[in-house]
């Protein structure tokens, strides 16, 4: 008798009415709250950074850079630097020098604010032997002896390549990344959907993915951070070395950060363009050979012999 | 008279002739046969300067000066004039015992000693090869003498460390800012911690 008479209650309150309250439930949860409103919204609409207008993506920064600050309490900036003119950037890293200490890897972490937990590294190091040479697929790279360098072994830190013809920016379903002018690949991390696409296609293993939402403590942040660089990533975005875009395309340009730790001076870095630089003077007078040639994917990471 | 027809028309020539050959050898550059770098040969204009041989340092072109930072010296080491002035300098080779002491020679020691390098009475200066005195500054052209090849690649900032900016001002560490000029063979140092293994992580 009871359940017939529940029965009779549920008919009573109509589909209609049902379909109307919960029209207004929503409606009162998209209606935002009062300090949220505007960056919410603008957030959502946000156009791709290539499509932005001077004006739009000067809101665009300072919403950026209200947010980052609230959530660091720091003064942080976010700038858009564009390429400089004549510039093609190229960086090359002597194997005969690098010892596997890994700074380079941790100063990345620190400039370019890297999630600490779960763990993000751009530059991945590779033990390799001085037997087999370089062998990909016989490659340590968790390698964690009491010194560096181990006897018969050389070491090879391996990142984004900034391809000339990278099959990364072929594959984005929805144009995130892409190469600027100055040859560096880079992501929008608002537009980017986190398909990872591009981290099947890239043969290098460089892109890596936030699977977790990054943990960044506030003591250890960078506040001169770059739209497309090393700004704080949110959860679900693909990242990965920029070149430090936010050092190098300063005027005066400077060094990226793994260049500048490298305590036996085994990184060089440069402008392919300009004939003096000593990019230059190394492709053309040292034994210089890239990853994965056949590939074709013509990397602007080269790898010398000083010696 | 008679002997005027003969010789002031002579020395004219010769004098005119003399003029431009002296006019050549000053105002224009000589044409020699020359090897580049691909082992090609090809012709290059030099001046007069340029074809002076330098093995006579009287001759050689001034060196590029390299901007450096201040050497590493140890503390109050510098100037070494402050105790070596007053001292009888000895040439004798020996191993020391009153001072520096703790300075161990693993660097040709079985072909040099200290005053190879250092020189013997002004110890505020470094010793070429060629007799030349340098500052501590410009050490980098002693050790130049043995490595040439790193010293030309440090030159161009492939060897070595420059701190600066990409397309700005740059500036040369020294040879000793990295290596040890009495043992420069590097020492291995402790790695930083491997990358965690996917998995282990706890979050």
């Amino acid at each position: 008798m009871s359940e017939i008479e529940k029965n009779e209650y549920v008919q009573h309150r109509s589909r209609r009415k049902f379909l109307k309250e919960m029209a207004a439930g929503i409606g009162l949860i998209a209606l935002p709250g009062k300090e949220a409103s505007a960056s919410m919204w603008e957030d959502f609409f946000q156009k791709h950074f290539r499509e932005l207008s001077k004006d739009e993506l000067k809101n665009v920064l300072a919403r950026l850079e209200k947010k980052y600050s609230k959530q660091f309490s720091k003064q942080v900036t976010v700038k858009a630097t564009p390429p400089i003119e004549g510039v093609r950037y190229g960086y090359a890293l002597d194997l005969s020098r690098c010892i596997g200490c890994r700074r380079c890897v941790y100063a990345c972490v620190k400039e370019n604010n890297q999630s600490r937990d779960p763990q993000i590294h751009w530059i991945r190091v590779l033990q390799m032997n001085k037997e087999k040479g370089v062998d990909l697929s016989q490659a340590e790279h968790y390698y964690n002896p009491e010194k560096v360098p181990e006897k018969g072994h050389f070491y090879m830190p391996v990142q984004c390549q900034q391809c000339e013809n990278p099959p990364c920016t072929k594959v984005c379903p929805v144009q995130a990344t892409w190469k600027e002018n100055d040859g560096i690949v880079v992501v929008d991390y608002n537009w980017c959907i986190g398909c990872r696409y591009c981290m099947a296609a890239c043969p290098y293993g460089a892109r890596h993915f936030n699977w977790g939402k990054p943990g960044l403590p506030a003591a250890e942040m960078n506040p001169d951070t770059h739209y497309l660089g090393n700004r704080p990533r949110p959860i679900g975005v693909v990242e990965k070395c920029t070149f430090c875009i936010q050092r190098t395309r300063e005027q005066p340009g400077r060094y990226p950060a793994c260049e500048e730790i490298c305590p036996v001076g085994a990184r060089k870095f440069g402008n392919l363009l300009d004939p003096e630089s000593e990019i230059r003077y190394l492709i053309e007078n040292k034994r210089v050979f890239i990853l994965k040639e056949e590939l074709n994917t013509q990397p602007k990471f080269f790898y010398f012999y000083a010696t | 008279m008679k002997t005027r027809s003969f010789t002031c028309p002579t020395l004219v020539l010769v004098a005119i002739l003399l003029f431009q050959f002296m006019s050549a050898t000053q105002s224009q550059a000589v044409r020699v046969k020359e090897f580049d770098r691909s082992g090609k040969l090809i012709v290059v204009e030099k001046t007069a300067a340029e074809l002076q041989p330098t093995y006579n340092i009287k001759n050689k072109l001034a060196e590029n000066i390299f901007p450096v930072p201040r050497p590493p010296f140890s503390e109050g080491i510098f100037p070494c004039s402050q105790c070596h002035s007053y001292m009888k300098p000895n040439p004798t080779r020996r191993t020391l015992t009153e001072y520096h002491t703790e300075i161990v020679l693993h660097h040709a020691e079985g072909q040099r000693w200290c005053t190879d390098c250092h020189n013997l009475v002004n110890r505020d200066k470094l010793r070429l090869v060629s007799g030349e005195l340098i500052n501590f500054t410009e050490s980098y052209r002693l050790c130049g003498q043995c490595h040439g090849d790193k010293f030309r690649d440090w030159k161009v900032g492939v060897h070595g460390k420059r701190t600066g900016y990409w397309n700005g001002d740059k500036q040369y560490l020294l040879c000793v800012h990295c290596h040890n000029p009495h043992d420069p063979k590097f020492k291995a140092l402790k790695p930083l911690p491997p990358p965690e293994r996917p998995g282990t992580a706890r979050h």
